[in-house]
Order: structure tokens, then C-alpha cells, then sequence
């Protein structure tokens, strides 16, 4: 299979290289890549794109090193720091904070600028700090309710769209003796996309950003109220117990055993059901429902490629990112196939797949508010750990929650100097 | 005498001292490097706010003010003073299952390294099997509680009033077993010539052990003191595999939270993290010391 999506790739890649040809044909020298697309499907997508762009450039030779994708979250320090590579990958929004201070990512903002990345438009915000853009993105995902169609149809209950429709659903479920929702927050980020939601919906994006920032307090009424809203959830025991023990794999089975009907993930859970035994027909797909009345917005981590400042080949680095930004390549490498994953490009097409087009149709159309990265992108790294962590308590006990506010706007005002 | 000794080079008149300090010096350079050097760039780093990447700014004792409200780093020593008070009982422990072991029967080698299994898998190993032991509702330990009617919540590692010591138990088995070969070692060099006059004497049992027995077994301890110890203070692997310092970051110890605060994906504040280093430093250097005076009575005793 693997091979066969190899091929599609560079058929795309011939027919990208001859619109591009022109522009790019005197690159030489060496472009080092250290990407962190470690996982198998990811590893050959990136390979194919090493081995493509460098068949399309005679006189340029391509050096790929793919690393763990865990361990890259770390390693990136030193390889941006002694002997810099030209490309690297990276993730979108605030995570790119420390390397823009610290100037170790390009400016290609003239990139953006300059026309040099068509269908790009829509995704440039999560590019831009400072009012310059960083990098490109390759693929993204959408969030949302996975939820089992087979139950749902059991118990005749529809996707809801508004939180009260929610909530009946789930006193129903928990009525036939199952869970609403499946969790593992051992390693805590999952409880941050709950978190993000609810707060997304009680007080708006808008209001979710200002707390990324820094600028609305965690003690705020607002804020409180997107906790209440949690509450009612975790009283009515819609959660599945002892989940604080669980990683997100491990509360998988609840899911396929049909133990809990629902669970709140970005796509990349879906290959884990079909695998696991589910077929398309007992899974399906809900945008998380309207609590207040605020433009939806959305969590859609987007994954990154960017020059190191350091690079010793900013030609072929620039065009390696127009390159892998190119609607051909976009289409291709996002396929269900490969990646399996939504193309940043508004010119690719979308892969024929029931959650992708459905996420796909949602980014589009119905996140109005706007579309976030994820709790642990959005808010600077210490604020999320912390943060995460007292989401974890708050979902074991939820009556220390005076106590772990407190706690998180302590740690706030000393954060965000 | 004058005129034969400055026939001599100065190094042939200074051999005596020379030698030994040129065997050291490999050894001695290593340990500045890679140990004293790094040292004082901890305590160095910890005066300073830093991300490891730009400029880092001196903010003096700053850091150790903010450990001194950080809730965080409370848990952490008090998790650290339990780990070092609860590992000491693989001393015991190990003591009572050497002498039970220290027989002659047949398959009685089989036996010992039954016991000694636990000793040659990897921490993560532990950590793992242990993990699952404790899982609750499925987990064997659950089940077994369960008849007595107990129902802990969140099973042993979700709570976070239980987390802990389910990990120092979990730490505790392999490091009895390494404290019973200390001691089983120890044991075949006990002097039997001692045992027959303390028989002859009429001692017997707990005397007999107490007495006799132990006093003999004091090198032993020692080893399984300093040994227990270290792993009392580098029980990180544990900690990272079987709950990564949570629920809620009730399981950590010092060292877990510095790897976090200086080293781990949501971390790079160096400043802060070597502080902690600094704190944990200067416990170990309380059961150092003690460990090399007391290492140096005893070449005392043996030099008289």
C-alpha cells in the first residue's frame, strides 16, 4: 500500500515540478530536512516527498532524517541551535513562540507576501507572530464527537446540536447503563480539548484567546461558567471512571466495547476504530453543540515545515516549502492513503471519507468564531502543563475547584510578564 | 647524604608521590568534568532565568523564593522524604528472606534465583507489570481487595492519596531482592566458629541473630543502605512509566519535577529546574557525607 501511495505522490510531484519548473530549476547544493513524521504512514509520506523533490532538482541533493515525533519536542533546541538544518517541522500558533524570540525560525513573510504560496490564506493566522509568518502548514485536523451511530440508533437519539440536547442524549445513555463519553487523561492534554470546547462554547474564541494570552483571569465569572457547564457533565456521570489512569489508547475499548457512546478526539482516532473492528456504519461524526451564543470556533492542530534562520540552503528550503504547500501535493499527501488528514491548501480536494469531508465541510462553513490549535499550542507551555494538570483534578474532584482556579491565576500573573 | 640525593632527578627523589598522583589523574579529571564541574554550573544556572535558547537574565535568589511557595515542589520533597523512609524496608526485608534462603536443601539454588528475579528486570519492566497489577476493576490487586470490600478510588495509581505508595511498593520489590543477595553473600562469610561458641553459651533465636549474627553482617548492611538509598533518590524511571507524576502531580519527587520544569516537552525554564537540582543536591549531600565518614572510620579502624 505503501508503495503504490509513493508512486501517487511523485505522478503528482512530476506535474507539480512541470507548473514549477521554471522558477526552480537552478537550485543546487544540499537541503537537509529533519522532520519528525516518525510514525509509519507519516515516515513514507515524508520520504516520498524527499525522494520526489529531489528527482524534480538535478543539481540539488536531498539529506532526510526523521527522528521520533516525542522526542523531537525536545531535540529541536539543540538542532536549531548547533549546525542547523534547513528544514525542520514544527507545530502552528504559540508553539513556535520560543524559536521566533529566540531567532531561530526565517522570516518568510515575503513568501506570503510575494504570491509565492497560492491557497495559503486561510491558514496564514496560525503562521503569524509578531505580524510575520514563520513557516508553512501541511496538514491539519479537525475535533470533535466520535460517537457510536449503532447505539445512538439503539436508543433513538440524534446528533444534538445545542448543550441541553447533549445533556438529554447522555441522561439517556447513562439511563441504559453506559458511559457518555470515554477519556483517558493520564497524560492530561485530553481533558484540554474538553476544556477548550466548553469554554469555546460558554464564552466565545474570542474570550478562549484572551486566556491563552494572558489577558482574562482565571478566576473570571466566565470562566466559572465554562466549569459549571463541565460540571453538570461530570455530576450526571457522564464521564467513564477512572480515567485519570488511562492514556487515550487505553480508553479506547470503552469506546469499541460499546461501554461509552462518545468520545472527543481530533481524527486521528479513526483509524484506531476501523482498526480495532468498527465499521463507518456504528461511527460517526458530530461538531461539538452551541452552548451560548457565540460563533463557533474549533480546534484544528495544524502541523508545520519551517527554515531554520541557521539554514546553509534558503533557496532550496523556500522552494521545498512551496513545493510541499503546492493544491497537487496538498491533495496527495493528505489522501486517505497517506496521511489521511485535511489538505491547508484551498485549492487540493479533500479525500472521500465520511469524517474527513464532514470536518472538512465544518472548518469550512460552520467555524465562524475561529479555529484554534489546542489547549497545550494556544497557551505558552508552562501555563498549559499547569493548566492541564489542574483540568485532570477538576475532573476527579470537582469541588477543589476554588482551589485549583486560584492555583492557575497564580500561576498566570507570574507567566505572562 | 646530600651529595647521594641530589645525584637524583627530581622525579626519581619524588616518586613516591608522583606515582599515585599520576594514577589518579585520569580518574580525577573524569570525575571534574563530568561531575564537580557540572555541579557548580547548577548552582550557577539556578541564580539565573533561563530558556536554554536566548539570554539568560540574573535573578539571583529569585527562583529558590518562588520553590519556597511552589505547592508543587512541597509535594515533590514530602514524596522524596516517604520514598527515602519506606525503601529503607527492603533492608528488613531482604535480612528476613536471605536467612530463610540461607539452607541446604535441594533446588534450593532454583529458589534463590526465584527471589532474585525481580532484580534483573528493567525498572520499566516493574513498571509496567506493577501498572497492570494495580489497574482498577481489572487489575488482579483490585480483585483482591474487592473480597474484603475494599474499593479504592480510582484504583491505586488514580488516587492520589494511594499513588505514591503503590509505586514505592512496586520499587520495594526488586530492591529486596537486591538487598537479600547482599545478604546471602554476607552470610556465607559469617565465621561458623562463632555460631558453635554462641551455641555452646546458650544462644539461640532472636539472640543468636542479634548478637551473633548481625554484628558479623555489618558490612552488609551497609552496602544495602547506600544502595537502598541511591534508589530511594533516582526513582524516576518508575514514577515516568507508571503514572508520569500525576493524578494531578501527586507522585512526583524532585528529581521528576526538575526533568519537567527544565527538560520535558512543556519545561526549558533551566533556571528554575537547576534549583530544584540545587535542593535535591544538597539532600543527597546530607547521606553522602555520612556515607564517606563513615567509610573513613572504618580505614581508620583498619589502618590501627
Amino acid at each position: 500500500m505503501l508503495k503504490s501511495m509513493k508512486a501517487s505522490v511523485a505522478t503528482v510531484a512530476v506535474t507539480a515540478g512541470l507548473a514549477t519548473s521554471a522558477m526552480a530549476d537552478d537550485l543546487s547544493g544540499t537541503l537537509r530536512i529533519i522532520s519528525d513524521m516518525s510514525n509509519p504512514a507519516p515516515r513514507a509520506v515524508m520520504e516520498g516527498l524527499a525522494a520526489d523533490f529531489d528527482a524534480m532538482h538535478p543539481g540539488l541533493t536531498v539529506e532526510l532524517e526523521v527522528v521520533d515525533r516525542e522526542a523531537w519536542k525536545s531535540q529541536i533546541r539543540n538542532a536549531l541551535t548547533a549546525n542547523p538544518p534547513d528544514v525542520i517541522n514544527w507545530y502552528a500558533a504559540n508553539r513556535m513562540a520560543p524559536y521566533v524570540k529566540a531567532g531561530l525560525f526565517e522570516d518568510i513573510s515575503d513568501m506570503y507576501a510575494g504570491g509565492d504560496l497560492p491557497g495559503l490564506d486561510s491558514v496564514k493566522g496560525a503562521m503569524t507572530l509578531d505580524g510575520k509568518q514563520w513557516g508553512v502548514p501541511y496538514t491539519y485536523y479537525q475535533w470533535g464527537i466520535y460517537y457510536r451511530e449503532d447505539i445512538f440508533n439503539e436508543l433513538g437519539l440524534t446528533e444534538p446540536t445545542t448543550f441541553e440536547e447533549e445533556i438529554a442524549n447522555c441522561q439517556k445513555i447513562v439511563d441504559s447503563g453506559r458511559k457518555c463519553y470515554t477519556i483517558g487523561s493520564k497524560f492530561l492534554w485530553t481533558a484540554g480539548g474538553w476544556f477548550d470546547y466548553l469554554n469555546m462554547r460558554t464564552n466565545g474564541f474570542d474570550f478562549h484567546m484572551k486566556l491563552a494570552t494572558g489577558e482574562a483571569s482565571w478566576t473570571s465569572d466566565e470562566v466559572r461558567a465554562t466549569f459549571a457547564n463541565w460540571r453538570k457533565l461530570i455530576d450526571m456521570g457522564a464521564f467513564i471512571d477512572d480515567h485519570q489512569t488511562y492514556s487515550w489508547q487505553e480508553a479506547l475499548p470503552f469506546f469499541v466495547n460499546g461501554e461509552a457512546t462518545a468520545y472527543l478526539m481530533g481524527n486521528f482516532v479513526v483509524p484506531h476504530l476501523r482498526e480495532a473492528g468498527l465499521t463507518d456504519a456504528q461511527i460517526d461524526f458530530y461538531q461539538f453543540p452551541k452552548i451560548a451564543d457565540v460563533p463557533m470556533g474549533e480546534d484544528a492542530p495544524t502541523d508545520t515545515f519551517h527554515i531554520a534562520s541557521g539554514a546553509q540552503n534558503k533557496e532550496a528550503a523556500r522552494a521545498f516549502l512551496q513545493f510541499v504547500t503546492s493544491p497537487e501535493v496538498q491533495t496527495a499527501i493528505n489522501g486517505p492513503d497517506a496521511l489521511g488528514q485535511l489538505p491547508v491548501n484551498a485549492s487540493s480536494s479533500v479525500a472521500d471519507d465520511e469524517f474527513l469531508t464532514q470536518g472538512f465541510d465544518m472548518l469550512s462553513n460552520n467555524a465562524t468564531g475561529g479555529i484554534a490549535q489546542f489547549f497545550d499550542r494556544d497557551f505558552p507551555a508552562e501555563m498549559a502543563s499547569i493548566g492541564m494538570e489542574g483540568l485532570q483534578e477538576f475532573m476527579v474532584f470537582p469541588d477543589n475547584l476554588d482551589d485549583i482556579l486560584n492555583r492557575l491565576e497564580d500561576a498566570r500573573t507570574r507567566i505572562y510578564k | 647524604m646530600t651529595t647521594a640525593h641530589s645525584d637524583l632527578s627530581w622525579v626519581r627523589r619524588n616518586r613516591m608521590t608522583l606515582t599515585p598522583l599520576l594514577f589518579l589523574l585520569p580518574g580525577v579529571l573524569f570525575f571534574m568534568v563530568y561531575v564537580i564541574i557540572p555541579i557548580g554550573q547548577s548552582f550557577n544556572i539556578s541564580l539565573y532565568e533561563w530558556d536554554g535558547l536566548g539570554e539568560a537574565t540574573y535573578v539571583g535568589l529569585e527562583n529558590y523564593r518562588e520553590l519556597t511557595g511552589d505547592r508543587a515542589f512541597e509535594i515533590s520533597l514530602w514524596n522524596n522524604v516517604k520514598w527515602l523512609a519506606l525503601y529503607l524496608l527492603a533492608i528488613p526485608a531482604g535480612l528476613l528472606i536471605a536467612l530463610f534462603l540461607n539452607q541446604t536443601i535441594t533446588g534450593i539454588r532454583l529458589y534463590k534465583s526465584l527471589f532474585f528475579f525481580p532484580f534483573v528486570l528493567s525498572q520499566v519492566v516493574v513498571g509496567l507489570v506493577f501498572s497492570w497489577f494495580y489497574l482498577p476493576n481489572v487489575g488482579l490487586f483490585d480483585i483482591i481487595t474487592g473480597w474484603f470490600g475494599i474499593d479504592v478510588r480510582g484504583g491505586i495509581l488514580g488516587n492520589p492519596n494511594t499513588a505514591t505508595y503503590g509505586i514505592i511498593a512496586a520499587g520495594l520489590w526488586p530492591q529486596t531482592a537486591y538487598c537479600m543477595i547482599l545478604y546471602l553473600t554476607g552470610l556465607n562469610a559469617v565465621d561458623p566458629e562463632q555460631i558453635e561458641a554462641g551455641r555452646l553459651d546458650g544462644a539461640k533465636g532472636w539472640r543468636m541473630l542479634w548478637h551473633v549474627i548481625l554484628p558479623q553482617l555489618k558490612p552488609a548492611t551497609f552496602i544495602a543502605f547506600v544502595v537502598t538509598i541511591i534508589g530511594a533518590l533516582r526513582s524516576f524511571d518508575l514514577i515516568s512509566i507508571m503514572t508520569n507524576g500525576g493524578p494531578f502531580g501527586s507522585t512526583r519527587v524532585l528529581s521528576f519535577y526538575m526533568f519537567e520544569k527544565a527538560l520535558s516537552e512543556y519545561g526549558f525554564r533551566m533556571g528554575y529546574g537547576s534549583a530544584i537540582a540545587v535542593v535535591l543536591f544538597l539532600i543527597m549531600l546530607v547521606f553522602i557525607g555520612y556515607f564517606l565518614w563513615s567509610m573513613y572510620q572504618d580505614e581508620k579502624a583498619a589502618r590501627r
